[in-house]
């Protein structure tokens, strides 16, 4: 039920991100969604892509440090409250979003949102009891 | 000028040769019965003190490493029992282990005079007041100035490191006319004062005596300059004794003279460990001769250096050494601050259970001196969060700052990126001109 997702440490120098998405059009992976978090000296860029393994050899063949973690891929109503009525049933639940960010569904009227829980299994139950739809990374992919 | 002790510090070279022979064999004589450390290396060498008949002779002897200080860690070094020991100092050894040093009483008197000695050659009197900037505990520096100013008969402020803006409060109410620190922490201290709007012109100093750390003649101008005082460098390690084995006298700023009636001074090639004549640049190597509880022979400083044996204008004999330009080893000083590279590796291996590639970056930026470790980061050390990226560089800047003393931004950067040359990393890039 998970999505995985992958990241990769960056320096914050000029053109690096370029040669990170050069490396991912070469290897022919297509980015889904991503999100950069950075610091002044470094940054972190997380991606979710329609290939995991082929992103992950071409980027580590390049000499990046690449990471695996695994998401939720959260569908959200495209209305007001969507998101609120997701973030309030967790929270009632004591579960923390590490960090998140949004994608676009072209397929359908609702938006996917990419969340990192500090307890991604209990965030999980809580979801699926609520009827929340979680997206897989197969669906991800095939959108 | 006054000199502190006329009878010692203008001795005629002979008759100083004479001292000096008397206190090399009475040293050789303790060591060889006291140290088992000396006794094995002088057995090993098959010479025995008995066997060491002129000054010349010294030169027989086996020399002594930092290595072997630490491989007699605490104590074995010591030459007298512990209830005769009434200080200990230490300094950074090359891994996690700091240098461990002690005094007799007699000690600490010796070194009160000579630093007593070295306060008279910068110009000062019983009736000047100090404003010790050095810092104060196991480092020699703070306690070392301050028992030779109140040796002096001087008044002693002992302001000890940090707090600078305090300092420049006390500075501006109490007069002090002396001022001792590390060179880089005092230009710092005068950045501050400007920006408080304090002139350093309006102060009451008249010399400084700066040292712990190499400092060049361009140091010397800036220094001369800001603070409107006259500037004198200070020699001085640990394991010889402290700040005071050497100093620059006021007539001439041009040397230090080593108070040869306590140590002998030998120039070496570091490669081959032959003793060089006067003038020639190598490693300074000295051997203590009156020292009780930590004596030492033929200890290798490491730093590079000549000896000039001119007469020289003030009146002292005693031999002037050169500034020290450069390190026989890896070897940093920041901020008065030893650091080896193989420490801040311990501290990375023991902190994070992992042997990453670092670098060391040294910078002087507003006249104080930056430490950046730069860790190049792996897949152990990854992780998709921020926070916890930033964590990792907090933790380890505060393991270093626990284990070295020394404040240090730790920077994590791509792997691959800090320079190799012949497949092994540049460990050391230090940016700072002395």
């Amino acid at each position: 039920m998970y999505a995985e997702q992958i990241s990769i440490f960056i320096e914050n120098k000029e053109g690096r991100l370029a040669e990170v998405t050069a490396i991912l059009r070469d290897a022919r992976v297509n980015i889904r969604a991503l999100s950069l978090a950075d610091t002044t000296d470094f940054g972190v860029l997380r991606l979710i892509v329609d290939n995991n393994e082929t992103a992950e050899k071409a980027l580590k063949d390049e000499g990046f440090t690449v990471g695996k973690t695994k998401v939720l891929a959260v569908e959200v109503q495209d209305q007001p409250g969507g998101l609120n009525l997701i973030l309030n049933c967790l929270c009632e639940n004591d579960v923390n979003v590490e960090y998140m960010y949004a994608f676009a569904n072209p397929q359908c009227k609702n938006a996917i949102m990419i969340f990192r829980f500090d307890d991604r299994k209990k965030a999980l139950k809580i979801l699926t009891q609520k009827n929340i739809k979680v997206v897989t990374t197969k669906e991800i992919c095939d959108l | 000028m006054p000199i502190y002790n006329m009878t010692y510090e203008t001795m005629p070279k002979e008759e100083l040769k004479k001292v000096q022979f008397t206190r090399l064999k009475a040293t050789l004589d303790r060591v060889y019965a006291t140290v088992p450390f000396y006794k094995n290396a002088f057995d090993q060498a098959k010479i025995k003190p008995g066997d060491i008949k002129n000054l010349e002779d010294l030169q027989r002897l086996p020399f002594t490493n930092k290595i072997d200080l630490r491989d007699n860690y605490p104590y074995k070094m010591f030459a007298v029992p512990m209830e005769n020991i009434v200080r200990i100092h230490a300094s950074s050894g090359t891994t996690g282990k700091p240098t461990v040093v002690g005094y007799t009483q007699r000690d600490i008197n010796t070194w009160a005079e000579l630093m007593a000695r070295s306060f008279s050659a910068a110009g000062a009197t019983h009736s000047d007041i100090i404003h010790n900037a050095y810092g104060y505990g196991l480092f020699t520096g703070g306690l070392g100035a301050h028992y030779g100013a109140e040796k002096l008969g001087a008044s002693v402020i002992p302001v000890s490191g940090g707090n600078t803006k305090r300092q420049i409060t006390i500075m501006q109410d109490f007069k002090p006319t002396i001022l001792t620190g590390t060179p880089s922490y005092i230009l710092h201290l005068a950045e501050v004062a400007t920006e408080m709007g304090v002139d350093f012109k309006s102060l009451h100093f008249k010399a400084g005596i700066f040292g712990a750390e190499p400092w060049s003649e361009n140091m010397r101008s800036e220094l001369e300059e800001k603070l409107n005082l006259k500037a004198m460098d200070i020699y001085g390690l640990s394991e010889v004794m402290g700040p005071g084995v050497s100093i620059e006298c006021r007539e001439e700023q041009k040397g230090l003279h080593i108070f040869e009636d306590h140590f002998i001074p030998e120039i070496i090639n570091p490669d081959t460990e032959e003793v060089l004549p006067y003038g020639e640049t190598g490693e300074l190597v000295f051997t203590s001769i009156t020292k009780e509880a930590f004596p030492i022979i033929r200890y290798r400083t490491k730093d590079i250096t000549s000896l000039n044996a001119q007469p020289c204008s003030c009146g002292r004999t005693h031999i002037r050494m050169n500034k020290p330009t450069g390190r026989a080893d890896d070897m940093l000083i920041i901020r008065g601050v030893n650091v080896f590279p193989s420490q801040i590796e311990s501290v990375l291996m023991e902190s994070k259970k992992i042997s990453p590639h670092y670098q060391l970056v040294v910078d002087r930026k507003n006249n104080l001196d930056t430490l950046t470790v730069k860790v190049e980061i792996d897949e152990a050390l990854f992780s998709d969060e921020i926070k916890s990226l930033q964590n990792m560089e907090l933790s380890i800047s505060n393991d270093i700052k626990d284990y070295l003393g020394v404040s240090a931004k730790v920077m994590l950067v791509e792997p691959k990126t800090i320079a190799r040359s012949e497949g092994k990393a540049v460990r050391v890039i230090d940016n700072r001109t002395f």
